[in-house]
């Protein structure tokens, strides 16, 4: 940038482009290399909408390392070079702006997140595709939208019932568990319900979040594209004992699966071992004390508990 | 450039109840109507709360240090965490920003005092109150209240216990009462910056401190109502059994959420705007340069302002929002980046070959800037609606608006009270002091907040009180930056009083700061200029430029060393 006098033809000094260049070069390197590193930030991919959620994060992580270091090294520079020397009270360089300068950098962010947006948009498209989601005032309606997608026969609905403290899974077959289990690379629509508050069911290596509102019912699709077993989170802040409220899903094979849902059919139907009932327990033997929460809602009658001590992959 | 609004002799000159500033230190206890004594009052009472509010983080933290719910009762968490967001944005940001409106605006466009004197002491003294109100929610049977600083229903309005008089009761009449005194302020800024300019003073002659605050206040007359009328619906729905929000009486719980956005969005632009300002008015005097694009910058904050009022439902991407609003909301949020991108590109214009002095206000805004850039970037990746889902509500969300926030925000208050100190105070402030707190507080920052967002990545929930132990790495060493930032607070208070109280005497203009405050005795007399009001000729900010900024500056300059 010249200064003394925005006039003067812009005349460019040799060594500062080679310098300038140089400074590109490393920081292109560097977002290249911060945007491959995001997988190692995330947990394992298990849905199939995981690989395109980590896509875009990592295109917004290298673009964004480009602009933060780009800034920084400008602010890096001043810092060392631009110093003024003790006692000296001169002023700077009196530059009040630069109309083409401030047109490049009005429009080059403008592109960048307008392309973003676009991107954004499309791969919306297509999760939509994948894990379509419609806000339906009763269950039937519920049913009839979620079995209007297209594909192959879908697992399901399974209604995913969310309460203060506690989730419950209820097959089409009858079972009734508090551990969510799903067959690998098939679709499974969910029927989203809250008994009370709001409610997040949140899978995070299925990359997927979505509230369960009281008073509606939420058709919700997903694909789970590997085997394991991982941490289903209330994401919404649902009161008390909301930390407690978490559960697993288990992804397994279509045998797996079907072999689970036969022998669960066959066990008694028994309340579950509830953290929050037991947390709540506990407060009450040492004196009721805290601040104001509702009782935990009794808990579900289920033939198959959830293992709270099992190991989970994400 | 034209002067606009002639210079307004009508101004108000209500009686100072308790006179004899700058020594009688009862002024500050009084129904005082002078906005520098305002000033003074606001930014005191809300160090207390930051104090407050940065107390109940450490608590929070502590909590947060192992995985289980040991140190206290998860019930006991919920009211601390959200009685920590609740202090920390009503009884500290926001008055903290009025407390340097108050101070600021008048001096800087030439005014003797705020339009309205009387309504901007008595919006004050309301702080006060609804501060005691919040404070003693911690008193009430059952605690306070619990359900975050959203406090989305149902769980506000389930009222566990079934008293009338609950936490809940009293958080919604304080955030009421800090609306009710918000919107008086704000009367008052538009007001005095509108009405009350220097003769010369056209708009694009106001520092970009007003231009900012202005733009911010219009967000507080557009917002604030919504708010407030959400706030009355659901303090119906708790006391009185109405249902708006309930969806057992035909209500919607997400009709509450649309009210608490299209206000709550907006108010972070509220808080952040003056910040730009203070940026913008601290880069020149210490890089020595004019403000890079002056014009584009002033304009840049209405952009903000418009585009602030039509992007909340980036808040609500994951609660059965349909698809098609969730694209246009993607689109007007991402917009917000390309006003915001002009400021910094400015201000790093600003500091290009300038000629830059390290002083604790300077290191404050270099490493505000530094933040905001990084979360300016986040901002990004959350609007993006495929990202969002999966970490909106995690602690990515929560790394996200504290580096605003605290890092940003915060940052660029603490600038601004190291700069404009001995301005209104008459007094220096110790300069090594002042960068201990500069270098544990940008140390501690990161330490606390970087390793969040990498929490919320893999997956952990916000406003949890326990968590999966593979959280446990992140969460270790963001309460030891928190604790950092505890001990950081130490020197920057050891600093402010002492200074105060015996500090050295501040010229009128220690920093050889260019805008009409700096022609001012340190501190001003209370009606600043009083009769002599000088004409501006000139835009702010002309360092380097040798021109002057005002009509016979060195009578001016010379009145100020007499009067001293
Ligand atoms: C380029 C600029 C920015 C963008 C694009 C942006 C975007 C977002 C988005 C999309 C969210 C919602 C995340 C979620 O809840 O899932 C969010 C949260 C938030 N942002 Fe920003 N942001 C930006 C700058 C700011 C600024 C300047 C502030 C403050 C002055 C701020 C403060 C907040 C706060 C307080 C929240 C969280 C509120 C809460 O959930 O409690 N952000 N931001
Ligand atoms: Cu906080
Ligand atoms: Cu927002």
């Amino acid at each position: 940038m010249t200064g003394e006098a925005p006039s003067r033809p812009f005349r460019p000094d040799p060594a500062a482009i080679v310098l300038v260049a140089i400074a590109v070069a490393l920081n292109v390197l560097a977002s290249v290399w911060m945007s491959q590193r995001v997988h190692d930030w995330l947990p394992v991919q298990a849905s199939s909408a995981a690989p395109y959620v980590d896509n875009l994060f990592a295109l917004e992580a290298g673009i964004g390392t480009f602009i933060f270091l780009g800034c920084a090294c400008v602010m890096g520079w001043t810092i060392l070079f631009n110093r003024a020397p003790k006692y000296d009270m001169d002023d700077g360089a009196p530059i009040e702006g630069n109309l083409r300068l401030e047109i490049v950098w009005t429009l080059v962010p403008l592109v960048i997140v307008m392309a973003i947006a676009v991107h954004a948009i499309q791969v919306n498209q297509v999760l939509a595709t994948l894990d379509g989601k419609v806000r339906v005032s009763s269950g039937s309606e519920a049913l009839a939208v979620a079995g209007s997608a297209a594909g192959e026969e879908p697992v399901g609905p399974i209604q995913v019932i969310g309460r203060q403290w506690s989730w419950e899974f209820i097959y089409p077959e009858g079972v009734h568990s508090t551990e969510l289990h799903l067959p690998v690379d098939r679709r499974a629509r969910l029927e989203l319900i809250s008994m009370d508050v709001l409610h997040g069911f949140y899978v995070p290596a299925f990359r997927l979040k979505q509230d369960l509102v009281p008073g509606s019912v939420i058709a919700y699709a997903l694909t789970p594209t590997r085997e394991g077993r991982y941490r289903l989170r209330d994401s919404m802040f649902s009161g008390g004992y909301f930390a407690a409220n978490q559960t697993d899903v288990v992804v397994e094979s279509d045998d797996a699966y079907r072999a689970w849902l036969k022998d669960a059919l066959r066990r008694p139907l028994v309340p579950a071992a509830n953290p929050a009932t037991e947390l709540w327990r506990l407060r009450r033997e040492r004196g009721d004390r805290g601040w104001a929460t509702v009782p935990p809602a009794p808990p579900p009658l289920v033939h198959v508990d959830a293992d709270p001590n099992a190991p989970h992959d994400a | 450039m034209s002067p606009t609004i002639p210079f307004d002799p009508r101004v108000l000159r209500a009686p100072h109840p308790v006179p004899g500033a700058p020594d009688n230190w009862r002024r500050f206890f009084s129904f005082n109507t002078d906005a520098k004594v305002i000033g003074i009052q606001y930014i005191a009472v809300s160090l207390f709360f930051l104090l407050v509010g940065g107390l109940l983080a450490m608590i929070m933290r502590g909590e947060l240090l192992t995985p289980p719910a040991d140190l206290v009762d998860p019930t006991v968490y919920n009211g601390l965490y959200t009685m920590h967001g609740t202090v920390m944005l009503f009884l500290f940001l926001f008055p903290v920003l009025n407390g340097f409106n108050n101070l600021l605006i008048p001096p800087m466009i030439g005014a003797p005092d705020m339009a309205f004197p009387r309504l901007n002491a008595a919006a004050f003294w309301l702080f006060p109150v609804f501060g005691v109100i919040l404070m003693l929610s911690f008193l009430v049977p059952g605690g306070p209240s619990g359900s975050g600083w959203w406090a989305y229903p149902p769980v506000s309005t389930q009222n566990p216990l079934g008293h009338f008089i609950n936490g809940q009761f009293l958080w919604i009449l304080a955030v009421a009462l800090s609306g009710v005194s918000s919107i008086m302020g704000a009367v008052n800024f538009c007001t005095t910056i509108i009405r009350m300019r220097a003769p010369g003073m056209g708009w694009f002659r106001m520092p970009i401190f007003c231009w900012t605050a202005l733009a911010a206040q219009a967000i507080q007359l557009c917002g604030l109502p919504v708010l407030t009328a959400g706030a009355v619906m659901l303090l119906f729905d708790l006391s009185f059994g109405t249902s708006f929000f309930r969806p057992e009486g035909g209500g919607d719980p997400m009709l509450y959420q649309h009210f608490f956005w299209f206000y709550s969005h907006p108010a972070v632009y509220v808080m952040v705007l003056p910040i730009f300002g203070v940026f913008s008015e601290v880069f020149p005097v210490y890089a020595r340069k004019p403000l890079f694009g002056y014009h584009v910058v002033a304009i840049a904050s209405f952009a903000i302002t418009f585009l602030s009022l039509i992007v909340w439902v980036h808040h609500m991407f994951y609660s059965g929002t349909p698809q098609w609003m969730r694209n246009v909301f993607m689109v007007t949020t991402m917009l917000i980046a390309v006003p915001t991108g002009i400021k910094v590109f400015a201000w790093l214009g600003t500091l290009w070959r300038g000629k830059l002095r390290l002083t604790t206000p300077m290191l404050f805004c270099l490493g505000g800037l530094f933040n905001f850039i990084f979360a300016g970037i986040t901002g990004i990746m959350l609007a993006t609606v495929p990202v969002d889902i999966h970490v909106g509500n995690t602690y990515f969300v929560v790394g996200h608006f504290h580096t605003v926030i605290f890092s940003t925000i915060t940052y660029g208050v603490f600038a601004a009270i190291y700069h404009w100190f001995p301005k209104f105070t008459g007094r220096m402030t110790y300069e090594g002091l002042g960068q201990l707190h500069f270098v544990l507080t940008f140390l501690g920052s990161q330490l606390n907040f970087l390793p969040m967002h990498w929490a919320g990545l893999m997956g952990m929930p916000r406003r949890v009180a326990s968590y999966d132990p593979e959280f446990a790495g992140a969460n270790v060493l963001a309460s030891l930056g928190a604790f950092l930032l505890g001990v950081a607070t130490l020197p920057f208070l050891i600093n402010i009083v002492s200074s105060w109280a015996r500090g050295a005497k501040a010229p009128a203009n220690p920093w050889q700061a260019i805008g009409l405050e700096w022609l001012l005795p340190s501190p001003p007399p209370a009606e600043n200029f009083g009769e002599h009001v000088p004409v501006v000729i000139a835009g702010p900010y002309g360092y380097g430029l040798g021109r002057d900024l005002v009509e016979d500056q060195e009578s001016v300059v010379q009145r100020s060393l007499q009067e001293a």
